[in-house]
């Protein structure tokens, strides 16, 4: 039957059809969604990590163990997951093994615009890029079955176009592979120096049977039309190309992108007059060709930075170029903010308001650093709040250690905060951190995660107390303290800040948008009393606006916090139940 | 209409993903090829948000760029104005008179500006302007507008209703279905 399917749901119907049994992924926009996807069906086995390298390594056992298995993440994701990737390519595996990785080109929702092509080259592990969502499924399956007959991880890679758009797919039943009995093979699977200085010969000359596969597989398809331009591409480039040119050019559509074909895209070129390679990203494909000795254009012409569409492309290429008419009035923007009753604002506040130096890290929280928050000093990847914090301290000694703190949330601590808490505990800093304990993963969609007490599916599971976690790692100081109330955190964090030895502070309240937690009824300005200071707006809630000099209360946004009614000298605020 | 691109914007928590659904399940049963593309993670966290519709005999870019929407299907004005430059020529703004302040100007960095609709009106843009909460509401839930923009989207499209009524029943869970098939009447009968 035919229906329209978002791409990661795709990529899931992929694992189910060719009998994947085991799931371990780590959430990560645009990855998040496969393996919520892939979790409901009951045949897969299906489990959120703490991080991506915990992932990995589960999945490698699950392999050796002789089922197919998975897991997903986001691009920065695999940078945490590259030390058992690498290795990982010179083991090989037993049963299949397919990791999922989806790049966020244009930063929708990341950090940074790293380009994944590069840890495939460098570790030496082929990945297929499909276009879309039939694609996605089609090549999940050949993944599984080319990672055996190869005897290789394969790397699946998708991005946000790719991963949250719905094509039209048709799905097919699933198709489970008797599990492999396991097998002890310790000049395999042993990665010490005398087995790994044998296997990687074997690595090399597998690389070549996979270019020697993929120079005729028709997962590299030749798409001639007139042959004045002939482009190279591959994922969502391939869709614009095709938007702008249709058949007016020829197209080599590369599905898998490492490695890279050499016969193909001799011959390709030899067939066009002028050849053009159009990927987003980093000109990986780019400098394949010119290392080939072929002259071609690409990022002479289209840019490196931020996401291609088909203006990029038709402007670049000489396509032709859709205008639309502009309005001659400023329109203020909209950045994301954080919602109303979100229990990370108090503190946030608290720490503007004591000129505190924030670590951040990554979350919804980021989004402290936005005015009139403006919280936060840096923000880099998962974890090093906890870690820079220490560095920062060590480095300007009690100046730093009364001023600075490392914020970090309950799900991110237990991917890689842990062991910057260790680092301060042994090397000993006097530095404040700060756990923000919302009870769930919030940026990318509320995932249950090791404190929260829950797993993938929503049933109960085992139970990671941060309190007694963060003493077992020898900190003396450890308070929780309720976000909503401002005079309690600041204390706290005064309190915590001039202590002589280091200290956590759990900030616990369960994210507003979760479904269990119960609303107060929303808060109304009582104008009388309200004189229009515009002390509320100091905490930056979307419910509150002034209009007409008092401030009002949007009811359909506000939860009742009551952290605006701490703010308010004059009463303004009240509650008709 | 043999093809076409529908852009839905607004304030992210506001509904566009039902809207989208709708729209992708409708034209998909029509016999078109379909793709949709959405937006989720950070940006959804009360920023602007935009999914784009795209059908035809076969869809290449799941993205619409500026200049080639047929269709705006607005939630909030300003977020309409935001997107103006998408529109084609002769293409159509649908979409809710509600204003959500956006953070600078809830701060007092920025104004909101006055008179939207009218100045897209003046840069040449068919505008329809609706009251869509209140009509929302009518039906029976402010929840609603999402349906009440696709009722009146459905009046520019040579679909039957029956068909729009069909992909409704298919797509919004059972217990809110006659809220928005009458949230669906209210916004294709509105006179503009």
């Amino acid at each position: 039957m035919k229906q329209l399917m978002l791409g990661n749901k795709a990529f899931a119907r992929g694992l189910y059809e060719a009998g994947c049994s085991f799931v371990s992924s780590y959430p990560g926009t645009p990855s998040t969604e496969i393996t919520e996807e892939a979790v409901k069906y009951e045949e897969i086995y299906c489990e959120w990590a703490p991080n991506e390298k915990v992932a990995m390594e589960a999945v490698f056992g699950a392999s050796l163990a002789g089922v197919r298995a998975f897991c997903g993440m986001k691009h920065v994701g695999l940078n945490v997951a590259a030390d058992p990737l690498y290795t990982m390519s010179y083991t090989g595996v037993h049963a299949g093994i397919v990791i999922g990785v989806a790049d966020d080109p244009g930063m929708h929702s990341s950090q940074n615009e790293q380009d994944s092509r590069h840890h495939a080259i460098a570790a030496k592990v082929p990945m297929l890029e499909p276009s879309d969502s039939a694609e996605t499924l089609e090549f999940v399956k050949l993944a599984f079955e080319l990672s055996e007959k190869f005897d290789t991880p394969f790397l699946v890679k998708m991005c946000t176009r790719i991963a949250h758009s719905q094509s039209v797919v048709e799905t097919s039943e699933r198709v489970c592979p008797p599990v492999k009995p396991y097998e002890k093979n310790i000049a395999k699977n042993v990665m010490m120096p005398g087995n790994a200085i044998r296997r990687h010969p074997v690595i090399e000359e597998r690389t070549k049977a996979i270019r020697e596969w993929a120079e005729t597989s028709d997962i590299n398809k030749v798409e001639y039309g007139d042959k004045t331009i002939g482009i190279i591409t591959s994922s969502t480039s391939y869709q614009y190309v095709k938007e702008v040119f249709g058949e007016d050019v020829s197209v080599l559509k590369l599905g898998m992108v490492n490695p890279l074909p050499e016969k193909l895209i001799r011959d390709f070129a030899s067939n066009v007059t002028r050849l053009i390679v159009v990927e987003e990203g980093d000109p990986i494909i780019e400098e394949h060709c010119k290392a080939l000795g072929l002259k071609c254009d690409g990022k002479n012409e289209l840019p490196l930075c931020g996401e291609f569409s088909q203006n990029i492309i038709a402007e670049a290429l000489g396509g032709e170029l859709h205008e639309g008419r502009s309005l001659d009035v400023e329109i203020p923007v909209r950045p994301p903010i954080m919602c109303a009753g979100c229990p990370h604002r108090g503190i946030f506040y608290t720490l503007n308001k004591n000129k505190c130096v924030v670590m951040g890290d990554i979350g919804c929280y980021t989004l402290g650093a936005v005015a009139p928050l403006s919280a936060m000093d840096m923000t880099l990847c998962m974890g090093a709040s906890v870690s820079a914090v220490h560095g920062f301290n060590k480095a300007l000694g009690s100046e730093g250690e009364k001023k600075s703190v490392g914020i970090i949330g309950d799900s991110t601590f237990m991917h890689s905060g842990m062991t910057g808490l260790a680092n301060i505990a042994y090397n000993e800093s006097n530095s404040t951190v700060i756990i923000l304990d919302n009870s769930i993963t919030g940026m990318t969609g509320h995932q249950q995660n090791p404190t929260t007490g829950y797993n993938i599916k929503g049933d109960p599971a085992g139970k990671i107390d941060l309190e007694a976690l963060c003493r077992a790692m020898g900190i003396n100081r450890v308070v929780v303290v309720d976000p909503y109330d401002l005079k309690e955190c600041d204390r706290v964090i005064k309190e915590e800040l001039a202590a002589e030895e280091p200290s956590v502070i759990i900030a616990r309240r369960p994210c507003a948008l979760l479904k269990y937690v119960k609303h107060n009824t929303p808060l109304e300005v009582n104008t009388d009393k309200c004189t229009g200071c515009k002390s509320c707006m100091r905490i930056g809630c979307p419910a509150i606006s002034m209009k007409d000099g008092k401030a009002c209360v949007d009811k359909t946004l506000c939860v009742g916090c009551d952290v605006c009614t701490q703010m308010c000298g004059f009463g303004a605020f009240e509650r008709k139940e | 209409m043999k093809s076409g691109n529908i852009m839905i914007v607004g304030v992210g928590g506001q509904g566009s993903l039902l809207a989208s659904k709708l729209l992708g399940h409708l034209l998909l049963t029509e016999g078109f090829d379909v793709k949709v593309s959405e937006v989720h993670g950070m940006s959804q966290r009360g920023g602007s948000v935009v999914t784009y519709v795209k059908f035809g005999e076969k869809v290449a870019s799941p993205v619409i760029d500026e200049g080639e929407a047929d269709f705006i299907v607005s939630f909030e004005q300003l977020e309409a104005a935001r997107w103006l430059k998408y529109l084609k020529p002769d293409g159509h703004i649908v979409t809710s008179i509600q204003k959500i302040d956006p953070m600078p100007v809830i701060t007092g960095a920025a104004e909101y500006p006055e008179g939207l609709i009218e100045k897209m009106k003046e840069a040449g843009a068919a505008v329809d302007a609706m009251d869509c909460l209140s009509l929302a509401n009518e039906a029976g839930s402010s929840k609603a507008v999402n349906v009440v923009l696709i009722g009146r989207l459905s009046h520019y499209f040579d679909i039957p209703e029956e068909s729009w009524i069909k992909a409704i029943e298919k797509i919004v869970p059972e217990k809110f279905v006659e809220l928005n098939k009458k949230a669906f009447k209210l916004g294709r009968e509105f006179e503009g």
